[in-house]
């Protein structure tokens, strides 16, 4: 399959000629396509799996497979590529009910186009994200590719006068076994345009034994482009004439230019304007060296605004304080103030997760092309039709007279599920004539992110006499991004993703409460990070489940076991990673196993790490095991590419990962002060899946949240240190 | 004042100042955008390129500093033997996620087998360890330059 160049406009012909007539199944129609040949559209469900896509407004597709007289698949979907592999498994369900190779579909990018687009399982949001790509498209895909295979079956057995049940579909053909006549997709796509959409329950879907594709590992078809610098990323993009631009912004959020003495900036060779913003200064040149050198020679001086003085201390006594009231419940199973007083052993902790940059490798980027009549945008986004909109109302221009060019994205992470930098490139296009670029920094990067939130946490739990946890009680503070970028999502002073991780934990826990309280702290900008829920939550149960093993001088896995009797997909998985780690067999000295245990993103995962901890206190994961459950791995391959690439991300985090505030200015600023794990600190990783034919789990972000607090639970073990403030503390690791 | 570069062995005239990165020169002047920005202060390696063979960060190699050597990027590294070797390596082994740091990785990697032909892991660690991978490819480059190196052997 070659990935199609990616498109603005009209990636979709005219769908009006199967508008009309719906059929009984509201969310998969088919006809002729305008252009000729066979066309489906299909509604994508939530990502649960319930049928909520036909809704009262009626049919409502967002994806098209079309299959022109050329007999190619040609796919239209909303989901975009950051790397996780979508461009691959998505094309694998098609060509596993349709009978064709992998290489037989072709993929179109989605334009910009919420009413077509919207991810239902991200409230309609057009948006890729939260790990529900293959969630929401494993049954409609399927059945869109079944019912193709199905009409294109009938075409051939009324063309040749024979019994549909005696012909069959293979490799791009319909056969009729007992004459050996056969007819192409592309030769019949024009007659199974005319036949009426079979019944859904006359459509059998392929059971998982007949499974060719699904579960067998697929090669990445965006992998030859980026392995020869032929990749275009939004940071490539180079319409004729484009000038580049980088930019200062305000280094406290919130302040603004008071004054810019920009005579030194424009004495640079090749520097071609300066544009000052409210906030902002960017300096526009023929090339980034230029425009690097102007700004450099800027001298801005700033009105701090009223951040001037912020410092992380501030926010985290701010939220230390919220957690002192009593909170919106987020969950309450029994009566935890009963069982606690009827505790054996207490146990209580406070934990704190840091803020958070993305730090993805390709630095933020916007190129504009402003005209008095339209705008045109070239970036890599997750949202494209946000995107589109924020262009549009920076540009002061209708939605429809703005194009955006989408790209393949170097590193999202959450972070280009923000148009932030769309709003500000627009902003700077608009005082330069022609196309221009708008290259931040990687200090402006890092500076100007919209972070991970900071949480602050208080746990307690009650042990009976044996050591069973018998209560469960877990009150935080911290940002909601669901309460800013899906309003309807937050309810009642709760939204699903941030406590993720926190609720609906895998343990049979009898007695069990947590709260949830909203703080957005002023003066720095919070953001999604690759899940914002799991990342804090999973590191705060499962290191607290490991304070419990050892206040009850229990074994940690066999604790956890002795509680997932009525969860044997969970138990399952700790097992299997349990015997693949070796744990309990003997480790040298200062080297520790510690496990974690989640069920997030409808996926069930099991960590063990082996860690080192040196005597000046520097920790070396050595070795990471992980058992995962994610109901059928379509691409098993990306499945453990997801897993090694997400565990070595969560142990940047736990190692090195802080933003912190001081005078409201971001201390970090490039990868010296904010460092990425490395190859000489990289783990070796065994990842093992457990088969399965359950509905596909979520799995861009799971290994993240599972590895921080295997790692730090394994810093326990080899040193009797308990750490309960990430980024790990070396100093406090010096004495052990 | 124009100054004359060898990119991928052709003679290109740039007309920048001297102290401007290549990288800049390479991005935005020619338009060869397959070399990547990252961070600008050599601490990430997604901008390197070779000089004469030797890994280099281009985003720190100001261009008057080049001379006659001979500057390679990774639109070309696939006509080399090493170069060539790496790149099926990293497709046999599916490395790469978001991509965007493997122009650099695959370069570094061309650079050490080219000189050392039998790494171990200790000289993986080294020639590797300046190119950060945010989606966090490390097990997988590992065992493509592996690969290659293996593939080095049987080849002779």
């Amino acid at each position: 399959m070659m990935l199609h160049k990616l498109i603005s406009e009209g990636a979709v012909t005219d769908r009006s000629p199967w508008a009309d007539g719906l059929s009984r199944r509201r969310f998969l129609q088919a006809g002729a396509a305008a252009g000729g040949g066979l066309m489906l559209s299909l509604n994508l469900p939530f990502a649960s799996g319930d049928a909520q896509a036909a809704d009262a407004e009626g049919f409502a597709p967002n994806a098209f497979i079309h299959i022109p007289g050329d007999g190619q698949i040609v796919l239209t979907m909303p989901y975009v590529e950051m790397g996780q592999g979508t461009y691959t498994a998505i094309p694998m369900l098609i060509a596993e009910e349709l009978e064709v190779d992998l290489s037989e579909v072709r993929l179109e990018h989605a334009p910009p186009n919420e009413k077509l687009y919207g991810n239902p399982a991200l409230g309609g949001i057009q948006a890729t994200g939260n790990s529900n790509a293959i969630r929401a498209a494993w049954q409609p895909m399927r059945e869109a590719g079944a019912t193709a295979r199905t009409m294109l079956v009938q075409a051939a057995a009324k063309r040749w006068n024979v019994d549909p049940a005696s012909c069959s579909a293979q490799g791009g053909e319909v056969v009729h076994a007992p004459t050996g006549r056969r007819a192409s997709y592309g030769d019949l796509a024009a007659d199974a345009a005319r036949i009426p959409v079979p019944a859904p329950e006359t459509v059998a879907l392929k059971r998982p034994e007949e499974f060719r594709l699904i579960g067998t590992p697929a090669k990445r078809l965006d992998a030859p482009a980026k392995v020869n610098g032929t990749a275009v990323y939004g940071i490539d993009a180079r319409p004729p004439g484009v000038k580049i631009a980088t930019l200062a912004q305000s280094p406290v959020f919130g302040g603004r230019v008071k004054s810019v003495d920009d005579a030194a900036a424009k004495a640079v060779k090749g520097v071609r304007q300066i544009v000052r913003l409210d906030d902002a200064v960017a300096v526009v040149a023929d090339h980034m060296g230029a425009a690097k050198k102007g700004l450099e020679a800027l001298a801005i001086e700033w009105d701090d605004g009223p951040h001037a003085k912020l410092g992380t201390d501030a926010i985290v006594g701010e939220l230390e304080r919220a957690t002192l009231n009593a909170g919106p419940v987020a969950e309450n199973i029994g009566d935890v103030d009963a069982a606690l007083s009827g505790a054996a052993t207490k146990v209580e902790a406070i934990y704190q997760v840091p803020f958070l940059a993305h730090a993805a490798m390709e630095p933020m980027n916007c190129t504009v092309h402003v005209r008095k009549d339209g705008c045109e945008i070239w970036v890599g986004s997750q949202v494209l039709a946000r995107a589109q909109a924020a262009a549009a109302e920076a540009a002061g221009l209708p939605l429809d007279k703005v194009v955006v060019h989408n790209h393949l994205i170097g590193g999202g992470f959450g972070r280009r599920l923000e148009v932030d930098g769309v709003t500000r490139a627009v902003e700077i296009a608009k005082h330069v004539d022609g196309p221009v670029k708008v290259v931040w920094t990687r200090e402006e990067d890092i500076q100007h992110d919209m972070y991970r939130p900071y949480f602050f946490d208080r746990i307690s739990a009650g042990l009976d006499s044996k050591g069973k946890p018998i209560a469960w009680n877990h009150r935080f503070a911290g940002s909601s991004i669901i309460a800013r970028w899906l309003p309807p999502a937050f309810n009642n002073g709760l939204d699903p993703d941030t406590t993720d991780g926190a609720i609906n934990l895998a343990y049979g826990l009898a007695n069990t409460h947590v709260e949830y309280l909203q703080v957005e702290p002023a003066g720095i900008p919070t953001a999604f990070w690759r899940s914002v829920g799991p990342s804090h939550n999973v590191f705060v149960t499962e290191s607290f489940m490991d304070e419990l093993a050892a206040a009850a001088r229990h074994d940690p896995v066999a604790y956890r076991l002795a509680l997932l009797d009525n969860a044997p997909r969970a138990k399952a998985v700790l097992e299997l990673a349990a015997e693949k780690a070796g744990w309990g067999q003997p480790l040298p000295e200062r080297v520790g196993r510690g496990v974690s245990l989640q069920f997030v993103f409808a996926t069930y995962m099991a960590q063990i790490a082996e860690v080192e901890v040196s005597k000046d206190g520097t920790v070396h994961v050595r070795r990471v095991v992980c058992a995962v459950d994610c109901g059928t791995a379509v691409n098993p391959d990306t499945v453990r590419a997801q897993i090694q690439g997400a565990i070595m991300f969560g142990i940047t985090a736990s190692l090195y990962g802080e933003i912190s505030l001081k005078d409201g200015r971001v201390e970090q600023s490039n990868f010296d002060t904010y460092q990425i794990l490395r190859m000489n600190e990289a783990p070796a990783v065994e990842v093992h899946i457990v088969g399965s034919t359950e509905p596909p789990g979520g799995m861009g972000e799971a290994g993240t949240s599972a590895i921080v607090p295997a790692v730090t639970n394994a810093i326990f073990a080899a040193t009797g240190i308990r750490l309960r403030k990430l980024p790990i503390d070396t100093e406090q690791l010096k004495s052990a | 004042m124009a100054l004359t570069i060898k990119v991928n062995g052709v003679d290109r005239a740039v007309d920048v100042e001297g102290d401007i990165p290549l990288l800049w020169v390479l991005r935005d002047v020619l338009g060869m955008t397959g070399t990547k920005f990252g961070c600008g202060a050599a601490l990430c390696g997604a901008c390197t390129v070779h000089i004469d063979g030797v890994a280099t960060r281009s985003c720190i190699t100001s261009i008057d500093s080049i001379g006659t050597s001979a500057i390679t990027t990774i639109e070309a590294i696939g006509a080399t033997a090493a170069g060539a070797e790496i790149q099926k390596a990293w497709l046999d082994r599916e490395v790469v996620q978001c991509g965007y740091c493997q122009s650099g990785q695959i370069m570094s990697a061309a650079a050490l087998i080219a000189s050392n032909p039998h790494p171990t892991d200790a000289d993986i660690d080294d020639a590797m360890s300046g190119n950060i991978c945010r989606c966090g490819t490390y097990v997988r480059i590992r065992e493509a330059i592996k690969q290659a190196t293996q593939s080095n052997g049987q080849g002779g």
